[in-house]
């Protein structure tokens, strides 16, 4: 906004001068804009009879994008109108994207923050019905915690290894035809994961019910996107400090792992931990290879476990309250846990940055 | 300590397209000497297969020899990292490791290659600065990221890496051509002084600055675009540049052409 005056020659009069100033909307004019369609939609919502909070909502977002709009082309004109017409449209889809994620945190925590206490996380379901008020998430959390990270540990390095292969070292056939596999295990429906696990290792090879036979599935599940965020990250590291590393004399293999990975280094945690998000909150391959217990197991190499998904899984579908109140605060538990790891990735890989 | 190069018919190829076709020419050892010609020329390529970074772009490879001091870079059994280790270079545009500080940086070929004695690597750092003529602008913040020092200190910043590894030969791939004025100024100093410890090879745009800082220096050009590039003249850099024996050479250097 240009408060500014230019004293000179009367502009708007004279043809033939230069035009570098346009006249604007002030800056204010978006928030207004929006507080005016909010308003404008709450009249309407308490005046008239459409009484649905969604058709509301998406009045309001409408009615901001077009009064802007219009606003904007009757003071600005066209072109600068067809730029906020973008903007306006780019806030609205953003407003309306964090609807969902909004609505998600507060149901959970509104209904699960309730059943919250230290019981909660110091018991196991061992002997408690679906009327019972007690019981807990104790084997629940361990069970997640040791199937996520046996999980991680073996699909990470593994990951890591064929992106790096991938971008540093391969050529041709062998490296397209890896990228073709990768690709395939993206799209692999996650049950499937869990009935080849079932097949394989729980039935085939009788290992029976673990944790660890959940953990391989999980692991199956883990490795193409932990593959494809490595591999972006890692084609993202330039060139030209390859060829420093290289001029110096040092060997490839050494370049890779002092100074390529190192710089990709916080974008790898990042994806590692999109994929750990995604395999935590997995059921059905859960279900199929761990299969599920009220009892405490802290060894995920022998008998049943159980785990936070699968946990909700059978609570939510018992038609007593207090199971379902149970489901709900382990899920809020569940998400807890995905972003505490969030976090503590993010500061390890925070520390290895210089300030 | 300083090293003779022999280039004897050398072509590089990148996949099918010759770059540049048959070129001879020796490099004294303690001199410097700057390729110079216009865009395309082949004259980086040239640069890049006297320390054997050329085969490291898939499809690259090179035909007929380097010695150095004798020893044919293109051997049988020659180590390609070995070679590199006494051979640096420093490129167009300053590549300092985003993740290491300013200390590491400079110790990063050291380091990256095993040596761990903490007092050697003290020493390296300050001499190898001081070689750079970075140490009094840097030497209070030496756990900085190499990343925040301006263009001109980057650069600098990366000959001190390619002198801390004790090479015999420096390569210079356009080193001032991302800097201005003042900076590249102070990297021709650089020059002038590292002449006494080792061969550099320059590659460089800048006519000025190869009559400014070489001893010798190499046109190279090439007839028409698709063309592989030649070596025109090689000659003593004062010939050159005031009484060529080519036509072309005496276009280029006076500005008629390029």
């Amino acid at each position: 906004m240009s408060t500014a005056t230019v004293s000179g020659p009367d502009i708007d009069s004279d043809p033939d001068h230069l035009r570098l100033r346009g006249r604007t909307l002030p800056r204010w004019a978006p928030l207004a804009g929006a507080a005016g369609a909010v308003v404008v939609s709450l009249l309407i919502y308490l005046l008239t009879p459409v009484d649905s909070e969604i058709q509301i909502v998406l009045m309001a977002a409408l009615g901001f994008v077009v009064a802007t709009t219009v606003v904007s082309t009757v003071v600005e004109g066209g072109r600068r109108a067809r730029d906020r017409f973008a903007t306006t449209l780019v806030y609205t889809a953003f407003l309306l994207a964090l609807i969902p994620l909004v609505a998600v945190l507060v149901s959970v925590i509104s209904k699960g923050a309730g059943r919250l206490d230290a019981g909660f996380f110091t018991h196991s379901m061992n002997g408690i019905g679906a009327r019972d008020v007690g019981g807990g998430i104790y084997h629940a959390i361990i069970g997640t915690v040791e199937q996520v990270l046996l999980a991680s540990v073996l699909a990470v390095p593994f990951g890591l290894l064929v992106a790096i292969y991938l971008v540093e070292y391969g050529r041709g056939r062998i490296s397209r035809v890896i990228s073709f596999f990768v690709d395939v295990l993206t799209g692999l429906p996650s049950i499937i994961a869990g009935l080849f696990v079932l097949a394989f290792w729980v039935l085939a090879l009788d290992q029976g019910f673990s944790g660890f036979a959940g953990a391989l599935a999980l692991a199956v599940l883990m490795i193409p996107t932990v593959v494809r965020s490595a591999e972006e990250m890692l084609k993202l590291v330039p060139n030209e400090l390859r060829e420093a590393g290289y001029a110096l004399g040092v060997p490839q293999w050494r370049t890779i792992l002092r100074v390529v990975v190192p710089t990709a280094l916080p974008g790898i945690v990042t994806g590692v931990m999109l994929a750990v998000a995604r395999v935590a909150g997995e059921t059905a391959p859960v279900l199929l290879t761990v299969f599920g217990t009220n009892l405490i197991n802290s060894n995920p190499f022998s008998g049943e476990q159980s785990s936070l998904p699968l946990y909700i899984y059978s609570q939510a579908g018992q038609p007593q309250k207090f199971a379902v109140d149970r489901a709900w605060a382990a899920a809020l538990v569940l998400i807890i846990i995905i972003m505490v790891l969030n976090l503590a990735a993010r500061l390890f890989a925070g520390r290895n940055r210089l300030k | 300590m300083a090293t003779r190069i022999d280039v004897t018919g050398l072509t590089a190829y990148y996949g099918k397209f010759k770059a540049v076709a048959d070129v001879n020419l020796t490099i004294e050892p303690k001199n410097v000497t700057a390729f110079i010609g216009p865009s395309g020329c082949g004259k980086s390529t040239v640069l890049r297969t006297l320390n054997r970074m050329h085969e490291v772009l898939p499809g690259a490879r090179v035909e007929g020899k380097v010695l150095l001091d004798g020893e044919d870079l293109y051997g049988a059994g020659t180590d390609p990292v070995n070679v590199r280790r006494t051979v640096g270079m420093v490129f167009q545009r300053p590549n300092p490791f985003p993740t290491m500080s300013i200390y590491e940086n400079v110790i990063a070929g050291l380091k990256l290659n095993g040596v761990r004695k903490k007092a050697l690597l003290d020493e390296r750092v300050e001499e190898s600065l001081r070689g750079a003529n970075l140490w009094e602008e840097v030497k209070d913040r030496l756990g900085r990221p190499g990343a925040g020092l301006s263009g001109g200190q980057q650069q600098r910043l990366c000959i001190a890496r390619a002198i801390a590894v004790e090479p015999q030969v420096l390569l210079m791939d356009e080193p001032c051509s991302a800097l201005d004025p003042i900076s590249t100024l102070a990297i021709e100093d650089l020059i002038t002084k590292l002449k006494s410890s080792f061969t550099i090879v320059i590659v460089t745009h800048n006519m000025q600055q190869a009559s400014r800082v070489s001893d010798a220096t190499a046109f190279f050009s090439l007839e028409k675009t698709g063309d592989p590039g030649r070596l025109v003249e090689f000659d003593k850099t004062s010939k050159i540049f005031t009484n060529p024996t080519e036509k072309r050479t005496e276009d280029y250097v006076s500005g008629r052409f390029g």
